[in-house]
C-alpha cells in the first residue's frame, strides 16, 4: 500500500479533486503534484472506488494527469521546544528563515477531553482592563472571543491582553489575516520579549482557502501538547470567522445543503470541537483560547458568531474602541469573582443596571423629555462610567478599579438608590 | 460475534454506506471494523443491499472495504441498579471508568459496561412461586441510596405470567436471574436484576396516564408562581445565547422538589456539566440529608463529543428516567439544548440528502420532537401508585428568533414556556423569564386570582413604561407612574432572584405564598406622593428594603424585623382617604 501513485484525475471541483483509488482511508494525506509546484491534500470522503480530495493549495492548475501520491497517513504537525519563536504557514512550512521542523509528529485534531477528568476553573486572568476584570472576569482555561466589526482595533486588544495575562506559551493561529496584522503581531511579540515563548501559525488573507482550514486544529495540537508539559497555554486566534467561511466555500463545492446563509449544517459541531480544546488539565497545565469573530455587518445574528456565542463561554463586544457593557459576557466570572472582594459582584450587578438606566434616559433625553432628578444623576453616572470603567487603553488592578466604582457611585447617587445591600454599602460607601 | 458480516463502499463524514446481503434492521446497531476498532454505529436508511450507518464516532482511518458487524439489536441502555449517580455519554457509557481506563481523553472504539458486572445487590424478593404478575410489576427490591430499587418483571413481556421459580433474598449480580415466569403457553422467560431496553421505545407497563395537575416546585417564583410546571409536564426554555437557559437549569436541578433528576447535556460545554459534576457530591439535598448527587444521574455529550451519540443522549436520559418512574418515582428530565439534537439530525439528513425543510431542518423535525416531548407524563401504575417523568428542555434558537423551526415545533407541544428575554439578560434582570410573553397551562402554587392581578399589573406597567418613551414622564399621570413604578418593584423584588444568595436563591412553596401574600397587599394599597421624585424615591428605599428582606431567611428574627421595617415605610404614603 506503500505511496501508491495515481495520475488520472476524474473531477475538479473548486479545491476539491476526485480519483480513483484504493486502500486508501477516510482522512488520508496525498501529495498532489501540478504544474505549479507540490500541495498537500487531504482525504474527505471516499466512494465506492472514487476518492474525494481537498487540496490544501487549491483547484487551480491542477490537470487531469496531475500526479496524486497517497503518504499512508493523516495530517500531522511537528511538536518540540524547538517551535518556540518560529513562524509557519496554515499547513506547517516554515514562514520565517528557520529550518523545517519533521521531528516527533504528532496527530491533529484529535479526540476530546474526557468530561469526567475536567475541573471547575478557578483562577482569574488578570489583564488589567476594568471592562475585563472586574466586568467580565477572564479565568484560565476559558475560550472567549472578541466579537467586532472591521476597523476595530481587535487585533491589538488581543495582542494587549496575551502581553498582560501571565501565561508560558502563546500559540497564534492566524486566519486570512492581512500581511499588516501578521507583522503587527510578530513585532508586538518581539517588542515585548514574548516571541521566544510563542509560536504563530500565520495563514495570510494571500494564502489558499483550504489552508485556513487547517490552522485551529494544528495551533490547539501544538497548544495541547504544550499544556500536557504542565504549560498554561494561551491560543489566539484570528479570525474565525474567515475559517468559517473557507469552510463555507469547501461545503459548497461539495454541494452540500447549506443551512443558514450558505454556511453548512454543522457549523456548530465544527467550531465547537475546535472552542472545547480548552481545558485545564487537572495536576498539569492549561488551555485558554481568545479568539477574534468578526461580524459582518455588526450584526449578533449572523451564523458566525451566533454560533460561536453558543459555544464559547461568553464574549468581549469590541465597538467604537470600547468594550461594551452588553453582549459582553463572561461565563466563568463567577467561578472567581467571589474570591476577589466581598464587593465584586455587587459593583459589577450594579453599575451594569444603572448604566442600563442610563442609556434609557439618554433615549428619554434624545426625544426631548425634561430631565427629573433621577435623570440628571443618571446623565452624570452615566458618563463618568463610560469614561473611567470602558475605556481599554488603561491598566489598572482590578481592586483599585473597584475603589473606582465605589467613588463613582458615591458621586452620583445616595446608598439606597444603588440597591446595593446595606451591609455593603455600611463597608464599602465612600466617606465624606 | 455475529455471523451478519457487511463491507463498506462509502464513507461521508459519519456516514457510511455498507453492502450487505443477509437481513438488516432498521435501526439496529452495527460495528465498523478499523482495524483492531470497533466503530459503533447505528442502519439510518436501508435501500437495496445498501445499508446507510451513521457512526457514533469519528470516521477517521475508516477505509472502503472494511467490514461492519450487524448486531440484530436496536440501540438499547442498561436498566438496574447502580444507575443513580452514574455519569454517562449518550450511548451510556460510563465515562469516570473511562477515563480510569483511558485517561484524559475519550478513545473512540472503547466501550464499557453501563453497570458494572461484579457489585453484588442486596435483594430481597417481593413474589413467591405461582403469584401472577404482567410486564412492570415488582419482582424484588434492592436498596439503591435513597430509595429501594424495585427489581421489576421484564418490560417486554405481553400478557400473564406465572412465577415458576423465586430466588431467595441473597446478594446478586444485574446479570443474575431472580425469577422463571412461565405463561400459558408454557413458555418461560428468566427475569434479571438488569434489563436492556431500546431507547427510542416508550416503557408502556402502567394502568393509565393521568393528567398532570400537581405542581413541581422549582423554588424559583417566576416559575412556581407565575410559570408553574407540573408533575409529569413538559416544559421550554428557549432564549439566545447567554440570556440564562443553562443557569436555570442548573438551578432547577439542585431544587426541583423530585426524586430523581436526570440531566442529558446535550451537544453544548463540557464545562458546564463539569460544574454539576463536582458540586453535586458537596451539596446536600435538604430534602433528603444527602448529597445531591445521590438522586442525580448525568448523560453527557457535549460539543465536541460525536455528533451521533448527541441524539441518542435525549433518547437515553428520558428511558432511564421512564425506568425511574415505573418505580413510582417522580422523575425531572433536563435537556440542554434540544436545539443541539435537532441540529445532529439536520447533520445527517443533510448527508443523506434528504429533501430539506424550513433551515434545512428534516421535514419530520416536527413528529421527532413531539414524539419526545409525549414521553413526559404521570402515570397511575399497575400497583396503583403513582410515577411520573416531567421533561424541560432549553432551545437555542438561531439569532435568538423564535420564529425559528425547533422552538416552533417545541412550543406546539409543551405545556410551558418560559421564554428568555436579551434585553431582560443584558439588564442583569435574572432570571430573565420574559414575564409578558412567557406561559404554562399548570396550576401556581399560589392563588390563581391573585396572578392574575400582578399579572395584569405588569403588564399595565409595561404600557405605562412603553408610553412614557413616547410622552415623556411630564406627560404622564402620577397614577400611572405609580403603576409603572409597582410593576417595577414586582419585577426587581419578585421577579428577579438572586442565583448567587443562598436563601434568595430557593424559595419554599410556603415563602412565596407568604411573600407573594404581602406583594399584593402593597398592589392593592393606594399609595400617595406629593411628587413623581418623591414617589420614585420612596420605592428605591422600598426595593432595597424587600432585596434585603429576600436574602433573610424565612421567618428569623430578622425577615420579621425587615417586614415590619417595610410595614412601617409603607403606612406612611398608603392613602387610607378611599
Ligand atoms: N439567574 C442568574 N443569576 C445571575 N447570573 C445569571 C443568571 N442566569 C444567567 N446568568 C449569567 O449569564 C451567563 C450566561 O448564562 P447561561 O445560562 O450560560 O446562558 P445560556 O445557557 O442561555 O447561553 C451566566 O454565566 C451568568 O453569568
Ligand atoms: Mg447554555
Amino acid at each position: 500500500m506503500q505511496n501508491k501513485v495515481y495520475h488520472r484525475i476524474e473531477q475538479i471541483t473548486g479545491s476539491v479533486i476526485v480519483v480513483k483509488a484504493d486502500g486508501v482511508i477516510n482522512g488520508e494525506l496525498a501529495q498532489v503534484e501540478a504544474a505549479h509546484g507540490m500541495s498537500l491534500a487531504q482525504v474527505i470522503r471516499l466512494e465506492n472506488e472514487n476518492v474525494y480530495l481537498q487540496v490544501f493549495a487549491g483547484g487551480r492548475g491542477v490537470s487531469t494527469d496531475t500526479k496524486v501520491r497517497f503518504l499512508g497517513r493523516t495530517m500531522q504537525v511537528p511538536f518540540s521546544e524547538n517551535l518556540l519563536g518560529r513562524i509557519f504557514t496554515g499547513s506547517g512550512v516554515p514562514r520565517d528563515k528557520g529550518p523545517a521542523i519533521t521531528e516527533n509528529m504528532i496527530e491533529i485534531g484529535g479526540p476530546s477531553v474526557n468530561p469526567a477528568k475536567r475541573i471547575i476553573p478557578r483562577n482569574m486572568v488578570r489583564t488589567g482592563i476594568p471592562m475585563i476584570d472586574l466586568f467580565n472576569t477572564l479565568v484560565e482555561s476559558q475560550k472567549l472571543p472578541i466579537f467586532s466589526v472591521a476597523g476595530e482595533p481587535y487585533n491589538e486588544l488581543l495582542a494587549q491582553i496575551a502581553l498582560q495575562a501571565e501565561v508560558d506559551v502563546i500559540v497564534l493561529g492566524g486566519m486570512g489575516l492581512k500581511h499588516d496584522d501578521y507583522l503587527f503581531f510578530r513585532d508586538k511579540l518581539d517588542e515585548s520579549g514574548a516571541l521566544s515563548r510563542s509560536v504563530m501559525f500565520v495563514h495570510t488573507a494571500s494564502d489558499p482557502t483550504v489552508e485556513c482550514l487547517l490552522v485551529p486544529d494544528i495551533a490547539l495540537a501544538v497548544a495541547e501538547k504544550f499544556a500536557l508539559q504542565d504549560k498554561r497555554v494561551l491560543v489566539l486566534l484570528t479570525d474565525m470567522t474567515n475559517f468559517a467561511d473557507s469552510m463555507k466555500e469547501v461545503a459548497i463545492t461539495m454541494e452540500q445543503i447549506p443551512s443558514n446563509r450558505g454556511y453548512p449544517g454543522d457549523l456548530y459541531s465544527q467550531l465547537a470541537s475546535r472552542y472545547e480544546k480548552a481545558v485545564d488539565f487537572e495536576g498539569s497545565g492549561s488551555i485558554t483560547i481568545l479568539a477574534v469573530t468578526t461580524m459582518p455587518g455588526d450584526d449578533v445574528t449572523h451564523p458566525v458568531p451566533d454560533n460561536t456565542g453558543y459555544i464559547t463561554e461568553g464574549q468581549f463586544y469590541l465597538k467604537n474602541g470600547r468594550i461594551e457593557p452588553f453582549g459582553s459576557l463572561s461565563r466563568l466570572k463567577q467561578q472567581v469573582n467571589n474570591r476577589t472582594r466581598d464587593d465584586h459582584r455587587a459593583i459589577m450587578d450594579t453599575m451594569i443596571q444603572l448604566y442600563s438606566s442610563f442609556k434609557e434616559t439618554l433615549e428619554k433625553q434624545s426625544m426631548g423629555f425634561r430631565m427629573s432628578d433621577w435623570d440628571s444623576k443618571l446623565l452624570k453616572y452615566g458618563e463618568r462610567f463610560e469614561a473611567e470603567m470602558m475605556t481599554i487603553t488603561v491598566n489598572v488592578p482590578l481592586e483599585k478599579a473597584l475603589d473606582n466604582g465605589w467613588r463613582i457611585l458615591a458621586d452620583c447617587f445616595h446608598p439606597s438608590e444603588t440597591g446595593i445591600a446595606t451591609k455593603l454599602t455600611d463597608k464599602f460607601w465612600p466617606k465624606g | 460475534m455475529s455471523e451478519n458480516i457487511g463491507k463498506i463502499v462509502g464513507v461521508n463524514g459519519n456516514l457510511l454506506k455498507v453492502e450487505f446481503n443477509m437481513p438488516v434492521i432498521q435501526n439496529e446497531v452495527a460495528y465498523a471494523c478499523v482495524g483492531d476498532l470497533r466503530l459503533k454505529a447505528e442502519v439510518i436508511r436501508v435501500r437495496g443491499n445498501n445499508a446507510e450507518l451513521q457512526v457514533f464516532e469519528s470516521t477517521t482511518g475508516v477505509k472502503v472495504g472494511d467490514p461492519v458487524e450487524f448486531t440484530g439489536d436496536l440501540l438499547s441502555v442498561e436498566l438496574g441498579p447502580g444507575l443513580l449517580t452514574q455519569v454517562f455519554d449518550g450511548l451510556q457509557n460510563p465515562l469516570p471508568a473511562l477515563a480510569e481506563q483511558c485517561g484524559f481523553f475519550l478513545q473512540r472504539g472503547t466501550y464499557l459496561k453501563a453497570l458494572p458486572r461484579d457489585v453484588k445487590w442486596a435483594y430481597t424478593p417481593a413474589l413467591k412461586v405461582g403469584d401472577v404478575v404482567v410486564a412492570g410489576d415488582t419482582i424484588g427490591t434492592i436498596p439503591e441510596g435513597l430509595f429501594a430499587h424495585r427489581v421489576m418483571v421484564p418490560f417486554k413481556l405481553r400478557g400473564k405470567w406465572t412465577v415458576d421459580k423465586a430466588a431467595p433474598a441473597g446478594d446478586y449480580t444485574v446479570e443474575e436471574t431472580v425469577a422463571v415466569l412461565k405463561d400459558e403457553k408454557g413458555n418461560t422467560a428468566d427475569a434479571k436484576i438488569m434489563q436492556i431496553w431500546p431507547v427510542k421505545m416508550p416503557i408502556k407497563c402502567y394502568a393509565e396516564r393521568l393528567r398532570p395537575t400537581e405542581s413541581m416546585a422549582t423554588k424559583l417564583r417566576t416559575i412556581d408562581t407565575f410559570f408553574p410546571v407540573a408533575k409529569g409536564g413538559t416544559f421550554c426554555v428557549p432564549g439566545p445565547f447567554g440570556a440564562g437557559k443553562t443557569v436555570l437549569q442548573q438551578i432547577m436541578s439542585r431544587n426541583a422538589e423530585v426524586d430523581v433528576v436526570i440531566i442529558a447535556a446535550c451537544g453544548e460545554r463540557a464545562g458546564e456539566v463539569v460544574e454539576t459534576l463536582r458540586e453535586f457530591p458537596e451539596l446536600t439535598d435538604p430534602r433528603t440529608g444527602k448529597s445531591l448527587m445521590e438522586r442525580t444521574i448525568i448523560i453527557c455529550n457535549t460539543s465536541s463529543m460525536p455528533v451521533g451519540a448527541r441524539g441518542a443522549s435525549v433518547y437515553t436520559g428520558v428511558t432511564l428516567a421512564e425506568y425511574y418512574r415505573q418505580m413510582g418515582l417522580h422523575v425531572l428530565l433536563l435537556a440542554d439544548s434540544t436545539s443541539r439534537w435537532a441540529q445532529a439530525l439536520r447533520e445527517m439528513s443533510g448527508r443523506l440528502e434528504e429533501i430539506p425543510g424550513e433551515e434545512a431542518f428534516p421535514a419530520y423535525l416536527e413528529s421527532v420532537i413531539a414524539a419526545f416531548y409525549e414521553r413526559g407524563g404521570v402515570v397511575r401504575l399497575n400497583n396503583g401508585t403513582t410515577g411520573s417523568v416531567t421533561i424541560g428542555g432549553t432551545v437555542s434558537p438561531a439569532g435568538g428568533n423564535f420564529e425559528e423551526p425547533v422552538t416552533q415545533a417545541t412550543l406546539k407541544v409543551v405545556g410551558a414556556f418560559h421564554g428568555l428575554s436579551r434585553s431582560r439578560s443584558d439588564a442583569r434582570r435574572y432570571p430573565a423569564i420574559d414575564p409578558l410573553d412567557s406561559w404554562s397551562k399548570y396550576p401556581s402554587v399560589v392563588d390563581q386570582d391573585n396572578v392574575a392581578t400582578a399579572r395584569k399589573l405588569l403588564r399595565d406597567g409595561n404600557e405605562v413604561g412603553q408610553m412614557m418613551k413616547v410622552v415623556g414622564e411630564e406627560g404622564t399621570s402620577i397614577d400611572n407612574f405609580v403603576v409603572y413604578l409597582k410593576s417595577e418593584y414586582v419585577d426587581a423584588t419578585y421577579l428577579q432572584q438572586n442565583a448567587f444568595d443562598e436563601v434568595d436563591s430557593s424559595n419554599s412553596v410556603e415563602r412565596q405564598e407568604y411573600v407573594f401574600g404581602k406583594l399584593l397587599g402593597m398592589l392593592k394599597t393606594k399609595l400617595k406622593f406629593a411628587s413623581k421624585d418623591d414617589a420614585r424615591s420612596f420605592f428605591h428605599k422600598l426595593t432595597q428594603a424587600c432585596r434585603d428582606w429576600n436574602s433573610n431567611a424565612f421567618q428569623s428574627a430578622e425577615f420579621k424585623q425587615t417586614e415590619e421595617q417595610m410595614g412601617k415605610m409603607l403606612a406612611e404614603v398608603s392613602d387610607y382617604a378611599e
